[in-house]
C-alpha cells in the first residue's frame, strides 16, 4: 500500500519541482549550444581559428578576436585580482564590524549591479581620454577590471568569512602578528573561494561587448595586438558583427564564433576548478 | 610566484618597447552601414600595403562623429551627411574634414511573400502609413488603398537612433525623425527580416543589402515617386534603379569623412585614393550600389584639392539629390 501521508506528497511534490528547474535550465542551455554547433559547427576549423576577419565569410576568421579576448581575460584579472583581493582583506580583517564597513559593503553590491554600458562610458573618459591610454588593450583591461572589481570584493569577504575565527585566534595565541595570520592562515583557507568568486567574476566579463564598444574597441582589426597600447577586439564584439550582418554566411560564423567563446570559458572554468582542488589538496594533506 | 612575476614585468617591458615602432595605423570608426565597405576596402589595401594597419569600429553615425571630431580617428563612416551640432563640435576642436560619398545604399520597402496585393506603394500611402498622425488610426490595408484587404497591417522598421530611419523619415515624412511610434523596431535588420518574412500582414522598411541575403523570404514594394522626372510609376530598388537615381526618393549616398590633418600622411593618402578607385568594385561585392564613375573621380578630384566641409552645408540629411551634381556645383 503506498503512503498517502502528505508530508511525503509534499515531499515527492518538491522533489520534482527541483528537478522541473534543472532540465527547464539544462534545456536552455543545451539547445543553444545545439543550436550554435548545428549552425556554426561547419565553420569550426584551424582556418577559422587562425584568420582575420573578411568581407568573405568563408575566408574570415577569429584569429584577432579570440586573440584579443585572451589578453584581455589575463590583463583584467592582472588589475582585478590584487586590488580586489586586498580591498575586501582591508573590510574584512582590519575594519571588521564598524558602521562604515557596512555602508561600504551596500555601495560595493550595488556597483555590481550597474549596467555594463555606464563602466564602458567610464573607462571612456577616465582611461580613454583623461589618462591618455586610447583605445587600447590595456584601457579596454582597465575597464573590465573595473567592472569584475565589486564581484570580486564580494566573493573574497565570502570567503575570508567561512575562515573560522579560531584559525585566527590560534595564530594569534602563538605570537603571529596580524600580517603573519593573514599571509599563513587566512589567506591559503580562502584561496579556493576566491579562486570560485574570481573566475564567475570574469566568465560575466568575457561575454561583455557592451562597455568594450563604448570606451571603443574595434571590430575590424587584421593583426594581433603586439603592446599594451594596441588596439584590439574580442570575440563578443566580432560575434555581435557578423550576427547584424546580412548574408547568412556571416551567420554561420556567428554561431561559430559563440562556440569557440564557450570553449574559452569552459577552459577558464576548468582551469580554476583543477587550481582550486589543487589548493584544497595542500591544506587538508 | 617570484618566477611569475618576473615573466610578467618582463613581458610588460617587451610589449611596451615594441609598441614605438610598431606599423603606421590609419583609424577609422562610425556607422554600421558603411562598416562592411570599409572592412572590404581595408581588408584589400592591407594586401598591398602589409606596412600600413588599418583598424575600423563600429559606434555608429553619431558615435563616430563625436570621436572623429574629437581627433581620435583618421576617418569617420556616416551614413547622412555632418549635422550642424557635428559641425560645431569639430569647428570648437579645429578639426576640419573632407567629405567624401563612396556608395548608395537604397532602403526597401517591403513585405510578406504571401501578400498578393501591396505591390506598389506611392510615396502619399506611405506618408500615410508612417506618419506620427498614425498612431492608433491607420491600422488597417483597407485604409491606405481601398481596394486592399481589411486586415490589420503590422508594421517593422529600424530604431529611432539609427541613420536608416533617420532618412526614411525624412524622405517620407518630410521630417527627420518624426513617425508613429506604434511599430515593432529593432536595431538589427535581421529581427526586422525575420519579422516580415515570418508575418503574412507585414511591412518594413530596411536597408536593400538584408532583401537581397533573404530574396526567397522578402517581396519588395516598388516605390512612385509621382515625379516624371526620376522616372514614371513605380519603381523597383534594384541595382540599376539605385545607381541610375530613379529610385527615389528612397535610396541615399553613403559616406565617409577624412580629418584634413591626417590627410597630409601619405599611407591616409594611399588608402583614400584605393578607396575611391580600386574600393569601386567591393562596393558591389558587399550589397551596396556603386556610384556613377563620375561621381568617383569628382571625389577623388575633391579629396585630391583637400577641399573641406559638406556639401550639404552642415544641415544633415537631404532627400532626392544626384550626388554628382551636388559634388560638380562645390
Amino acid at each position: 500500500m503506498p503512503d498517502r501521508h502528505p508530508s511525503k506528497i509534499v515531499e515527492r511534490l518538491f522533489k520534482l519541482m527541483a528537478l522541473g528547474a534543472l532540465v527547464i535550465a539544462l534545456g536552455t542551455l543545451t539547445a543553444l549550444l545545439v543550436d550554435a554547433l548545428l549552425d556554426g559547427g561547419g565553420r569550426l576549423n584551424w582556418q577559422f581559428l587562425t584568420s582575420f576577419p573578411s568581407r568573405k565569410p568563408e575566408q574570415a576568421g577569429i584569429a584577432s578576436a579570440l586573440v584579443g579576448t585572451i589578453y584581455l581575460m589575463i590583463l583584467t584579472a592582472a588589475c582585478a585580482l590584487p586590488i580586489g583581493v586586498g580591498a575586501a582583506l582591508y573590510l574584512e580583517e582590519y575594519v571588521g564590524k564598524h558602521w562604515l564597513a557596512r555602508v561600504i559593503e551596500v555601495n560595493i553590491a550595488n556597483l555590481a549591479g550597474v549596467p555594463s554600458i555606464i563602466y564602458g562610458l567610464l573607462g571612456l573618459e577616465l582611461f580613454v581620454r583623461m589618462m591618455g591610454l586610447g583605445r587600447s588593450l590595456l584601457a579596454g583591461a582597465l575597464t573590465m577590471a573595473l567592472l569584475v572589481l565589486p564581484i570580486v570584493i564580494i566573493a573574497t569577504r565570502e570567503a575570508l568569512r567561512t575562515v573560522p575565527s579560531s584559525i585566527r585566534e590560534a595564530s594569534y595565541a602563538l605570537g603571529a602578528s596580524r600580517w603573519q595570520t593573514i599571509w599563513h592562515q587566512v589567506l591559503p583557507l580562502a584561496l579556493p573561494g576566491i579562486l570560485t568568486g574570481s573566475i564567475l567574476a570574469l566568465s560575466r566579463a568575457i561575454g561583455e561587448a557592451a562597455p568594450l564598444i563604448t570606451m571603443g574597441a574595434l571590430t575590424y582589426i587584421a593583426f594581433l595586438p603586439d603592446s599594451l597600447l594596441a588596439p584590439f577586439t574580442a570575440l563578443p564584439i566580432q560575434i555581435f558583427n557578423w550576427v547584424s550582418r546580412p548574408q547568412p554566411g556571416f551567420h554561420a560564423n556567428a554561431a561559430a564564433g559563440i562556440v569557440v567563446l564557450l570553449a574559452v570559458l569552459l577552459i577558464m572554468n576548468g582551469l580554476a576548478v583543477y587550481v582550486r582542488q589543487r589548493a584544497q589538496k595542500r591544506l587538508y594533506l | 610566484m617570484k618566477r611569475m612575476t618576473q615573466v610578467i614585468m618582463g613581458a610588460v617591458v617587451v610589449s611596451i618597447t615594441q609598441a614605438a615602432w610598431a606599423a603606421s595605423l590609419i583609424t577609422a570608426d562610425g556607422s554600421s552601414t558603411v562598416y562592411p565597405i570599409t572592412e572590404a576596402v581595408a581588408e584589400e589595401f592591407q594586401k598591398q600595403h602589409r606596412d600600413v594597419r588599418v583598424t575600423v569600429g563600429i559606434s555608429g553615425t553619431g558615435g563616430g562623429f563625436k570621436k572623429f571630431c574629437a581627433s581620435e580617428t583618421d576617418l569617420s563612416n556616416a551614413s547622412r551627411p555632418i549635422k550642424p551640432s557635428e559641425v560645431e563640435l569639430c569647428g570648437k576642436n579645429g578639426i576640419t574634414y573632407i567629405e567624401l560619398p563612396v556608395a548608395f545604399d537604397g532602403l526597401a520597402v517591403m513585405v510578406n511573400p504571401s501578400n498578393t496585393w501591396a505591390t506598389n506603394m506611392t510615396v502619399k500611402e506611405l506618408r500615410t502609413l508612417w506618419e506620427p498622425a498614425a498612431q492608433g488610426t491607420i491600422t488597417r490595408w483597407s485604409q491606405i488603398r481601398p481596394d486592399w484587404p481589411d486586415k490589420e497591417i503590422h508594421l517593422f522598421g529600424p530604431g529611432v537612433d539609427s541613420g536608416t530611419y533617420d532618412y526614411f523619415t525624412e524622405a517620407v515624412v518630410g521630417r527627420g525623425g518624426a513617425s508613429r511610434g506604434d511599430y515593432t523596431s529593432s536595431e538589427d535588420d535581421n529581427v526586422l527580416v525575420q519579422g516580415v518574412a515570418t508575418d503574412p500582414l507585414a511591412l518594413g522598411f530596411f536597408g536593400v543589402a538584408y532583401y537581397e541575403a533573404n530574396k526567397d523570404r522578402l517581396q519588395l514594394v516598388a516605390i512612385d515617386d509621382e515625379n516624371p522626372a526620376n522616372g514614371n510609376g513605380p519603381i523597383l530598388p534594384t541595382y540599376e534603379h539605385v545607381a541610375q537615381g530613379t529610385y527615389q526618393p528612397l535610396a541615399r549616398p553613403i559616406f565617409i569623412y577624412v580629418n584634413r590633418k591626417s590627410a597630409e600622411r601619405a599611407e591616409i593618402q594611399a588608402f583614400v585614393g584605393f578607396y575611391l578607385t580600386q574600393g569601386r568594385p567591393l562596393v558591389k561585392e558587399v550589397g551596396y550600389i556603386s556610384l556613377p564613375d563620375k561621381a568617383y573621380e569628382l571625389a577623388l578630384a575633391r579629396f585630391e584639392q583637400r577641399r573641406g566641409g559638406s556639401v550639404f552645408g552642415g544641415t544633415g540629411a537631404q532627400v532626392g539629390v544626384k550626388i554628382e551634381t551636388l559634388l560638380a556645383q562645390h
